[in-house]
């Protein structure tokens, strides 16, 4: 197997705050990596150094064998790399076809298209159609994103995501302020493009680390303390110490 | 995609209004009312610019607080020709569009680096700078203003001076221009530009260079604005900086929030209500009781203050609500 993402000795702090501390990590091609971690523990501004919208102090980031360390936000998502986000992160005065297609539409070449109705282009709808139909979401297509659920919209950001066909997935709490029934649905949905997509997944949710991840990188204090198959981490003396100790 | 609702009162009302301005020429000539058709065309070379301005303000987020700016120099642009006895009207045109749109593109281009006040605030102060410059230039009058003799020439036997063609001149150029930003917005580009006022943090997440596609957003919209101000320019036959201070400025947001934003009959409800109220309330004023006309700017702003923070979505949406009951 190839490694997709590259992270070496990623640093960031702020001011006497350290957030990430000397991170290394990576994502194999095809692989559904996990990090976990508890609160405050610097996960998020991880995500935020390898989708670009933040950059680290020292460390360099390589993505599908080049160096993205400096690269823009955009230029990522270009490169492959889709995020979802924690907050629901959605355009909310437009129809959840027209969400998925404006993200389609970002993957098809420039948008400086003046003159044709967006609306009526037959293969972007086609392309947004099948992302809804595989987050089940195609009998809502037509409605307006503000008028669904919470749990729908956390469907939508993955459709979105996937509709600009990235190389990876970068998930931030999917499962984010789910119901139990709600993030079994997400869990099925993700399972789908397991082995598919490759997959960077940060969550809370233990059952939907377990059900889902290859592999397990626990983030403490911004350290990445083990990264290791999900039977060996339940198993890791010092991850139970840290993190699953509270719970067990 | 919404499905579209033709006889709603909105669509009655704006279809109904668009054919009022039709005929307008024709009913100002049988009450024998000039001063109407005179108000009408400022009404319409006013929404031309007001609908340019809502493209990018109330489809894309960017509150320009500049706007008047493109108005005074597509006007400069008719005005210091004539003076050199330049009469030509497609190169008035010409250099209205280029250089309001070269004048956008500089200075959006440092603008749209920041966001909200600051974005406004710079945007009014490019606006300033282009009004004292003009302020400044003592060969075309300065802050007296230049004084345009004569009108733009198009084709020999088409007199725009004559005020019935060149209101239907401006007639035709309004539809145009809304048909063009109608277009616009439902376009890719539209719906990128939608999408970047909506949510920017995602669009960039997407992969959108969202500054590129505002740029170009304020580009055209500085364009239409300045062609607006070629037809102004035919219009008053007197221009001055005046034309573009920040207040102008202030005005057009104004009328485009009055009207309701981003919505496409928004800026032309909002232009002619603003326009009318200025016309009429001093006389109606002065009728109650005689020399209160003077004090009209009172009841004006409240007028305005009113609608903007009691009726939401401005007469577009209030129209909408009619619909619905």
């Amino acid at each position: 197997m190839t490694i997709l993402l590259e992270v070496r000795g990623l640093h960031k702090s702020f001011g006497g705050v350290i957030a990430t501390k000397n991170v290394s990590l990576d994502v194999m091609e095809g692989e559904v990596h996990a990090i976990i971690g508890p609160n405050g523990a610097g996960k998020t501004t991880l995500i935020s150094q390898l989708c670009g919208e933040q950059f680290p102090d020292a460390g360099k980031v390589r993505f599908n064998g080049r160096d993205i360390t400096k690269a823009s936000g955009p230029a990522r998502a270009k490169m492959g790399i889709a995020r979802s986000f924690q907050i629901t992160t959605v355009f909310q005065d437009m129809t959840l076809l027209e969400n998925v297609a404006l993200a389609a539409q970002a993957h098809d070449g420039h948008s400086f298209h003046f003159w044709r109705n967006a609306n009526s282009e037959p293969e972007i709808n086609r392309q947004a159609m099948e992302r809804l139909k595989e987050v089940g979401l195609e009998a809502k297509a037509m409605t307006l994103s503000r008028e669904v659920s919470h749990g729908e919209h956390r469907q939508l950001e993955i459709a979105m995501a996937l509709a600009t066909e990235p190389k990876m997935l970068l998930l931030d709490e999917p499962m984010a302020g789910m119901g139990s029934e709600e993030s079994q649905r997400m869990i099925e949905i993700l399972q789908r493009f397991k082995g598919q997509k490759t997959m960077l997944l940060v969550e809370h949710d233990m059952d939907a680390v377990f059900a889902l991840a290859d592999r397990i990188s626990v983030l403490v204090y911004g350290e990445i303390i083990a990264t290791d198959t999900p039977d060996a981490i339940r198993d890791n003396e010092a991850v139970k110490r840290a993190y699953l100790g509270e719970e067990a | 995609m919404r499905t579209s609702n033709f006889l709603t009162p909105k669509w009655l009302f704006s279809v109904a209004l668009l054919l009022l301005l039709a005929v307008t020429p024709i009913l100002s000539d049988i009450f024998d009312q000039a001063f109407y058709l005179s108000i009408a065309t400022r009404i319409l070379i006013l929404t031309i610019a007001a609908i340019s301005l809502n493209f990018i303000l109330g489809y894309g987020g960017m509150i320009s607080l500049g706007h008047a700016a493109f108005i005074g120099i597509g006007a400069y642009c008719v005005g210091i020709p004539i003076y050199h006895d330049y009469s030509s009207g497609w190169l008035h045109i010409f250099l209205a569009i280029t250089v309001s749109a070269l004048f956008a593109l500089i200075t959006g281009a440092i603008s749209l680096r920041t966001k909200g006040v600051h974005f406004i605030m710079i945007t009014m102060a490019f606006a300033q700078m282009a009004f004292f410059l003009f302020l400044s230039m003592d060969e075309y009058g300065g802050d007296d203003g230049l004084t345009i003799w004569y009108d733009s020439e198009f084709f020999s036997g088409i007199d725009i001076d004559n005020p019935t063609t060149f209101y239907y001149i401006c007639f035709v150029s309004l539809i145009l221009v809304m048909y063009l930003y109608h277009r616009l917005v439902a376009s890719r580009f539209g719906r990128v530009i939608r999408g970047a006022k909506s949510n920017e943090k995602r669009m960039q997440a997407l992969g959108y260079s969202t500054y590129n596609y505002r740029l170009v957003a304020y580009v055209i919209s500085g364009a239409v604005c300045g062609y607006a101000g070629a037809l102004m320019g035919n219009y008053t036959n007197f221009i001055s900086p005046d034309m573009m201070g920040w207040t102008r400025s202030g005005e057009l947001i104004f009328m485009v929030v009055l009207g309701g934003t981003a919505t496409a009959f928004g800026p032309v409800f909002g232009v002619l209500s603003f326009l009318v109220l200025e016309e009429m309330l001093p006389n109606v004023m002065d009728m109650i009781h005689d020399g209160a006309g003077f004090y009209w700017h009172l009841p004006f702003g409240l007028i305005l203050l009113f609608v903007v923070l009691f009726v939401r979505g401005g007469i577009s949406g209030f129209l909408d609500r009619l619909g619905k009951r």
